[in-house]
């Protein structure tokens, strides 16, 4: 699409980011009859990659997939979690109750999300920014937008602010929170290719080699592997960076540290608990933008995808009934938190207990549950299994049994 | 005094965007836009993965 200066664009719905989540957002609005324009900031969806690419399969049937195009992902067997000391758990997909981990190749498959978002009627622009909101009396009427160094304007019904960990659509619109430090991870990753691992499972490694959160080594083939971590932001000292705690781990890693990057990766991630508002009138936002990581794993597009199928279908609702006032934005609020919500909540907490384990307490997690059969791994399960072998551990956590 | 950006390290992956408490930073495609609205808190500064932001100051970003 071309525009000109001072351009006046009009749509039922603009999508503020072409990620994940504002796809499947736009890909369900288009699909209930709605007019959709996704704004891309970058040239390039999909591009650069900002993210460890693992994520578990468990959303394929829930957004109309049976399948998701193999080239934009590979197949796991499990999870090996590793102890300071090299104690290992291995868990397999019967263990974490068949659900299926894949290693996504974030690139195609976020341009296959939007593709299936084009196959539903939705609009796209690259390389064009969202630059302010329109506001009418105090309600969002859409954005202002710059493509090629030309400004122009998009008037839509509903805003969905998809723009990720730096959103400012929130903020512009007023509905930001701030962050504290231990909520935040910051995280630089290394494609690495010429290392040695298991390429069928995906590797996580707990402890002080990331302070506050993990390292983790996701295989994309046979000797290539997404190797990062994210470091809970309030132990930065300032003299440290994440990237001198990776160099620190691969180097004291005999199977990786032989390894040669093809591709470098920084970011940061909010693993804070839900937000009390995540819409205005006229406006919402959704995926990481709308603060949905899992904290204890630091995944989001899962969570992204799912609520942006919500906020997709919210929208046609809302258009039909010819209203984006502060009351019916609630409908969104109510859907996507009896969803998701609990267990953000759930597993906030889990992970401000995690956060505070030390090495010899990781050790011995481990090594008492790589000693008995797991059945399931929940918290439940994984806290009876470490009773047996260590009761004075779980004795703070007995009401969580 | 605003944090200086070192453009040869920065990776523009939006760390220090999502992390300033007063939005004084802005992630263009290409390169970082720090606003004069920027209260010198050092968020930015000590968030920043690979240290590409400086403050000028001691290295926690304080001054």
């Amino acid at each position: 699409m071309d525009v000109d200066e001072g351009d006046v664009l009009n749509y039922d719905v603009v999508v503020i980011g072409g990620g994940p989540a504002g796809s499947v957002a736009a890909r369900f609005a288009a699909k209930g009859g709605a007019d959709v324009l996704v704004l891309e900031k970058r040239q390039e969806i999909g591009s650069p990659i900002r993210c460890a690419e693992g994520v578990s399969l468990s959303w394929l049937e829930e957004l109309e997939l049976e399948d998701i195009d193999s080239s934009t992902s590979r197949v796991m067997k499990g999870a090996i979690l590793y102890s300071p000391a090299g104690h290992e758990l291995k868990i397999t997909e019967k263990l974490a109750g068949d659900e299926v981990g894949v290693v996504l190749e974030r690139d195609h498959f976020d341009k296959d999300m939007a593709r299936l978002a084009v196959k539903e009627g939705a609009d796209y622009m690259v390389k064009t920014s969202a630059v302010g909101l329109i506001k009418e009396d105090g309600i969002v009427k859409g954005v202002e937008a710059k493509n090629f160094g030309k400004r122009f304007e998009v008037r839509a019904e509903l805003v969905i602010g998809a723009d990720g960990y730096e959103s400012q659509v929130g903020r512009w619109a007023g509905i930001y929170e701030s962050l504290k430090p231990k909520d935040v991870m910051t995280c630089f990753q290394y494609r690495l290719t010429g290392i040695d691992m298991d390429p069928d499972y995906t590797h996580f490694y707990m402890g002080s080699d990331a302070p506050g959160g993990y390292v983790w080594v996701f295989p994309k083939n046979e000797d290539t592997a997404n190797v990062g971590l994210g470091i809970q932001f309030s132990r930065l000292n300032g003299s440290k960076t994440p990237k001198d705690y990776l160099d620190e781990f691969i180097e004291s890693h005999e199977d990786y540290k032989d390894g040669e990057p093809v591709d470098m990766v920084a970011g940061a991630v909010a693993v804070s608990h839900p937000p009390e508002k995540v819409t205005a009138p006229g406006i919402l936002l959704v995926g990481d933008a709308s603060r949905i990581v899992d904290p204890m794993t630091g995944g989001g597009i899962v969570n992204g995808l799912k609520q942006g199928k919500i906020a997709g279908e919210f929208a046609v609702e809302a258009l039909n009934e010819g209203r984006f006032d502060e009351e019916i934005m609630q409908r969104y609020e109510e859907r996507w938190r009896d969803k998701l919500a609990d267990k953000l909540w759930r597993n906030y907490m889990a992970k401000e207990t995690a956060m505070q384990l030390d090495d010899e307490t990781f050790d011995k997690i481990i090594d008492a549950l790589s000693e008995i059969d797991l059945e399931t791994v929940t918290i439940g399960a994984i806290l009876e299994g470490v009773k047996k072998k260590y009761p004075e551990l779980v004795e703070e956590f007995e009401d969580m049994i | 005094m605003k944090p200086e950006l070192d453009d040869d390290k920065c990776m523009r992956c939006g760390a220090c965007v999502g992390s300033c408490p007063v939005n004084a930073i802005f992630l263009k495609e290409s390169t970082l836009d720090i606003k004069d609205d920027c209260t010198e808190c050092g968020m930015c500064v000590k968030i920043c993965p690979i240290h590409a932001l400086d403050m000028g100051g001691d290295q926690n970003g304080r001054r």
